[in-house]
This record gives structure tokens, C-alpha cells and sequence, in this order.
């Protein structure tokens, strides 16, 4: 995958991947005493790959503190990646300076979780949502004032509080002016870091419908960071479970919440809420022993293993690799639940998938 | 879309373009605590300013006929009677408003500038430069504040610029502190993570963002700081460690002065006593239902 940069960044694998991500790290150092000697690292995010093709909306499930948040923040810059390579439309963002990515920030915006914080008290929504304007020195054909009105419209607010302050709005309101921000400079790719968590639940689904409709009109790509796993199905293509900075399994939608292959995921599944006592029956509540390990000082091989009802030796001795088990459903685990499902000429190619990449061949030159 | 327009005009169209000063400014306008507070202040700097002009006598020469053991009390003509060398009480409290404000004024300043400096070093560079600023910051305040400042004005000799210092310094580390932390707050901020994944340069965040959502606690404190430099100032010079000149009349200094006549003349410490009470609760409680206004946690 690296011959991406080697040959200048033009020529990716997948013409449809805006984001490939391999390998990222991110790793917080520990420091102890007065002389800062580093004691630990907390491993937020430890070897994290995925790809986000155009025009599709990836999830990012898992608990808190699993990294996801943190990934989101890598990917957009925001914090200095450890180890592992992002790419852009081909472009080598990883360690790119300040000053060189500041051109590309115009591609990738990012929505914030609390619509509280997250905006300016002492600006107006005029200034807030004409800012990038003016730090990109975008021209606008009829002036700022007049672009920023058209983005409230688009995201449903009246363009008359242009000169409103961010206190006079609600939360949903808020989060929306938010969205109107990330929409100005007409990016290609758009970060969502719990972008409805904080809101009240009738006005997350106005929100996440608005983050549909939005896509459908200017082709726009998503990031999408929650732990609502319903949020999550209603608004994603693809989904990638986190958990304790890895991903454990990834895959699109219908197979995710279908036929959960890593039992992490059918323990998430499993708590979801289902309103229908009748069916509530049908279905048993996987309750996962213990806590999540520390980030500190992860369990080896599997991180899983601490709290998997199916461990095994292995599990502790052997790194399970993120094999493709289904066409388009890659998953981290020794002894995945739902293999059954998968038919016999799937099966043997899930073993030999496997058996790849524990024991990958010499590479061919 | 109906959903979302019948969201915006929910909003009431009575709070229009209301910026945070101005919704503190109606707050503070409603707080009987901030009415009085300023009412006191404003009479106290009012007194202050015009003492030259609404004193009856001059501050520095005796008025009537005093001994040690007849100091004569309130009259007609002396609101406040005569102090141990004859001179007019009322006079030289209304003279030591002057004093006390120009000392509190010119010390907080001083101290603000000082502090707001390393604040602003420390939070805006952060790393070592905070780390170095901090250690120095907690040096100074593990000293008691009213010690230091006898240690700094009996060390630059006595005088008004002695007490001027000394309370400014004492008051360096508080700022510092303050306004450091109220921008590290303000560093992690989302709002300020948006700027960046814009484009806004580093100065820009740290002028256009940070700082200006780092000052109300810094204004708030300075009008608190305002007091205890009052009082402060009082301190001192009740110590004898402000100006050597008799005829400058300083509310410390008369409390000194009267000291030995406690016993037949108690009201002469008790005007220019009550008048630094006064003086400091004026700029505390107005402090205080400023911190309330401008505080985001009595917003929303």
C-alpha cells in the first residue's frame, strides 16, 4: 500500500478510496515526575486501517474511550498521528505541517459533538459561519453576508440571524449553525464526531435526516463517530467497530447488524434496546464481565480476551489478523459467531483468508 | 423543513442581538447587590475625585485648638471633628479617599499588567515556558500575600511607590494564574479545534479566540482585587511602612495615628476605619454580582 507515496501520490488502488487510512497510531505519552521521564503510553488509537470510498458514510461504533473520537481527530489533523500513514485523495497527510495542510482543511471539516462549546460565545452565527471565508480568502460572488445566509437556509435556519449570538439558539440550532460552518468551504469529506449525542432525541433525528439530505445534494463523504448504534444504522453505508483503540470488525450495514460476526459486536448488538416486549424474548443479553482493560497496559494479542465468553489459548497468545470473512466484512477475531451463516465456498475461503494473514507468504517481488 | 422553521421562530423575538455584554449588562442592572455595590464605588470615587474641591479645610494644617487630653468630637462645623493636631477629620478622610484610590488604582494596574503578561506567556505557549512561569507563580503565593508585600515595601524603603509595588507584585501571581488557566480551559475547547481544522493561525486563535473568552474572570478579579489593594494599602501604612510625610492623609496612617488617643477620642478610628469598610465592600460586591453576570454558568 505504501507505493502510494513513492510514486507521488497519483496513482491510488482504489479510484473510489478519498481516505485511506493504514496502520494509524496514536499513542499518549505518561509522564511522571519533575523531569516529565515518560513511564507509559496510553495506546488510544494501536493500528487502526480502514479505507472511506467516495460518497459513502462510514461508521464508527464502540465504547468510550475505545479511540474512536480520537481516530477522527487524526484523520482531521487536529492531533499529531504516532505511527501509520493517512492519505487524502492520494496525498500523504500524515505529518504534513501546519502551514501545508491549511489549502486541504478546506476538504475536510469536522462537526463537533457539543453545539455548546463548539461555537464561539462572543461571535455572531455571521462570523462563525463566514470564518472560513475569510481564512481561506475564498470570494464569494455576492459577498460573504450574502453565502453565509444561504448556508443557514440549507441547513434550515432563518437567514435573519445573521447577527444573532450562539446563546439564543438551542441545541439543535446550535448544532446546525455548527454544520453550516463545515459546510462553506464545500468539502469533500466531512468528520462528524458525535455529531447527535448531546442533542435531545427528537431533535437528533432532525439532525441526522439533515446530515442525509445534505449528502444526497452536494455529494458529500462521511465520518461518522457515535456510540448509538441505531444512529449509526440509519445513517451509514459502512461500519467499523472499535474497541480499545483497534477495529475489530468492519463491514457494511446490512452484514454488520445482521450477522455480527466478532462477538464484541454481538454484545453491542445485543444491548440495544428492542421497544417490542413480544420480541424482546426471542433475543438474550450478552452481559460482558468486567470493565474495559486500561488503555495503559492493553491485554496481549486479543484485547478482547479479558472479557470473551469464547476465549481460548490462543486468543492470549495470538493476535487475531482483520481477515475478510465475507466478501466485504473483515473481522478480528479467532472463533467469529455467525460463520454458519456463511456458505461452504465462503467458509473454506474464510480459512484460507486466515490462515494468509497469520502466516503471510513471501511477498513476491 | 417545517420542522426546522418552526424551530426558528420559537426563538423570542423580544431578546434580539444580544451580544454576552449585553445580557450581562441586564443582568447586573436587576442585581440589588450590584446596585449597591456601585452606588458605593461611585460614591466613593466621586468623594475621591472632588475632595479638593468639597473638602471645607486644607487636609494638612490645624484648625482649631487641640490637647491630648480634649480632642473635640462631631461639631457644626467639623462633621467629624478634630483629629490629635487639630485638623479637620472630615477633611482628611475625604483627602484619603483620593489616596487610597490612586494607590489601590495604580498598584492593581501595575499587578494586572504583570500578571496578564506571564498569564498570557504561560497559556498561550504552554510546554516549558508554562511550566516555568507556573513554578515561579507558585513561589511567590506560597509567601502570605500581606507578608510579602510588608517584605517588598520595608526592602524599596518607605514611601507610596514602596506600597504601589509591593501590593502590585503581591498580585502578579494571582492574574497569572488566572488568566493562564482560563486559557488552557479555553485551548481545549471545541470551538477553538474548529478554528484550527479551518485554517486560523496560531496568533489569530490565541488573540481572536482564546484570549478574549479568557478575560471576565480577569475583570471580575480585578474588581476584587481592587478592594483588598484598599485594604491592603491601609495595612501597610498602619504598619508604618508608607509615606513618611505627616500631612499626607492616608487611612492606615490615621488609624496609626489615633491609636494612642483610643481611649479619649475612639471615633477617630472609627471614620477613616469605616471608611476603608466601606471603600472595599463597594468594589467586592460589585465584583461579586459582576462574577455572577458574566459567569456562563448562571447563562443558557
Amino acid at each position: 500500500m505504501s507505493h502510494r507515496a513513492d510514486e507521488g501520490g497519483a496513482g491510488v488502488s482504489a479510484p473510489e478510496a478519498l481516505l485511506s487510512v493504514q496502520n494509524l497510531q496514536k499513542h499518549f505519552p505518561v509522564t511522571k515526575g519533575l523531569l516529565k521521564r515518560q513511564v507509559g503510553a496510553v495506546r488510544a488509537v494501536d493500528g487502526v486501517s480502514f479505507d472511506v470510498r467516495k460518497g459513502e458514510t462510514l461508521g464508527l461504533v464502540g465504547e468510550s474511550g475505545c479511540g474512536k473520537s480520537t481516530t477522527g481527530r487524526l484523520v482531521t489533523r487536529l492531533m499529531e498521528p504516532t505511527g501509520g500513514k493517512i492519505f487524502f485523495e492520494g496525498h500523504d497527510i500524515t505529518h504534513m505541517s501546519q502551514s501545508k495542510i491549511r489549502p486541504l482543511r478546506r476538504d475536510i471539516q469536522m462537526i463537533f459533538q457539543d453545539p455548546y462549546s463548539s461555537l464561539n460565545p462572543r461571535h455572531t452565527v455571521g462570523a462563525i459561519v463566514g470564518a472560513p471565508f475569510r481564512i481561506q480568502g475564498v470570494q464569494t460572488e455576492q459577498g460573504t453576508k450574502k453565502a453565509v445566509q444561504e448556508l443557514l437556509e440549507l441547513v434550515g435556519l432563518n437567514p435573519e440571524h445573521y447577527n444573532r449570538y450562539p446563546h439564543e439558539f438551542s441545541g439543535g440550532q446550535r448544532q446546525r449553525i455548527g454544520i453550516a460552518r463545515t459546510l462553506a468551504l464545500k468539502p469533500k469529506m466531512i468528520i462528524a464526531d458525535e455529531p447527535v449525542s448531546a442533542l435531545d432525541v427528537s431533535i437528533q433525528a432532525q439532525v441526522v435526516n439533515l446530515l442525509e439530505d445534505l449528502q444526497n445534494e452536494l455529494g458529500l463523504t462521511y465520518v461518522i463517530v457515535a456510540h448509538d448504534l441505531s444512529v449509526i444504522r440509519h445513517i451509514s453505508d459502512r461500519v467499523a467497530v472499535m474497541y480499545l483503540g483497534k477495529i475489530v470488525e468492519l463491514a457494511d450495514r446490512k452484514g454488520l447488524y445482521e450477522s455480527p460476526m466478532h462477538p464484541y459486536t454481538n454484545a453491542l448488538m445485543s444491548a440495544v434496546p428492542i421497544p417490542d416486549p413480544a420480541r424482546r424474548k426471542d433475543r438474550e443479553r450478552i452481559r460482558l464481565q468486567g470493565d474495559v482493560p486500561s488503555p495503559l497496559n492493553p491485554p496481549p494479542a486479543c484485547r478482547f480476551h479479558t472479557r470473551c465468553w469464547k476465549a481460548q489459548a490462543i486468543c492470549k497468545t495470538e493476535e487475531p489478523p482483520l481477515a475478510e470473512l465475507a466478501p466485504g466484512h473483515q473481522v478480528a477475531c479467532h472463533f467469529p459467531e455467525n460463520a454458519d451463516k456463511v456458505t461452504a465456498p465462503a467458509a473454506a475461503k474464510i480459512a484460507q483468508n486466515v490462515e494468509d494473514a497469520l502466516h503471510p507468504k513471501k511477498p513476491v517481488a | 423543513m417545517s420542522l426546522s422553521q418552526a424551530e426558528t421562530v420559537a426563538v423570542v423575538p423580544e431578546e434580539t442581538g444580544g451580544s454576552l455584554g449585553r445580557e450581562a449588562w441586564r443582568r447586573l442592572r436587576r442585581n440589588p447587590v450590584a446596585i449597591a455595590g456601585a452606588i458605593l464605588v461611585v460614591l466613593f470615587v466621586a468623594l475621591a475625585l472632588l475632595a479638593p474641591w468639597l473638602a471645607p479645610y486644607p487636609p494638612d494644617k490645624p484648625v482649631g485648638q487641640v490637647t491630648p487630653t480634649s480632642i473635640p468630637g462631631p461639631s457644626a462645623e467639623h462633621w467629624f471633628g478634630l483629629d490629635d493636631l487639630g485638623r479637620d477629620e472630615f477633611t482628611r478622610v475625604l483627602w484619603g479617599a483620593r489616596w487610597s484610590l490612586i494607590i489601590g488604582v495604580v498598584s492593581l494596574l501595575l499587578g494586572m499588567a504583570g500578571g496578564f503578561l506571564l498569564g498570557l506567556l504561560a497559556g498561550a505557549f504552554g510546554g516549558w515556558v508554562d511550566s516555568v512561569v507556573m513554578r515561579l507563580v507558585d513561589m511567590v503565593l506560597s509567601v502570605p500575600g500581606l507578608l510579602f508585600a510588608i517584605g517588598i515595601a520595608a526592602m524599596l524603603g518607605s514611601g507610596l511607590d514602596a506600597v504601589m509595588i509591593a501590593i502590585a507584585v503581591v498580585n502578579v501571581p494571582i492574574f497569572a494564574r488566572l488568566l493562564r488557566g482560563q486559557m488552557l480551559a479555553q485551548r481545549r475547547s471545541d470551538y477553538v479545534l474548529a478554528a484550527t481544522s479551518v485554517g486560523v493561525r496560531r496568533r489569530r486563535i490565541v488573540f481572536g479566540h482564546i484570549l478574549p473568552n479568557s478575560l471576565t474572570p480577569v475583570i471580575v478579579q480585578g474588581t476584587l482585587t481592587l478592594a483588598t489593594a484598599i485594604v491592603d494599602a491601609a495595612g501597610l501604612a498602619f504598619l508604618g511602612l508608607s509615606s513618611n510625610d505627616p500631612s499626607i492623609p492616608e487611612w492606615g496612617r490615621m488609624l496609626a495615628d489615633t491609636q494612642r488617643y483610643l481611649s479619649s477620642a475612639p471615633l477617630l478610628a472609627v471614620f477613616p476605619g469605616l471608611a476603608i469598610v466601606i471603600a472595599a465592600l463597594g468594589f467586592t460586591l460589585l465584583g461579586e454580582s459582576l462574577r455572577e453576570a458574566l459567569d456562563p454558568k448562571y447563562r443558557r
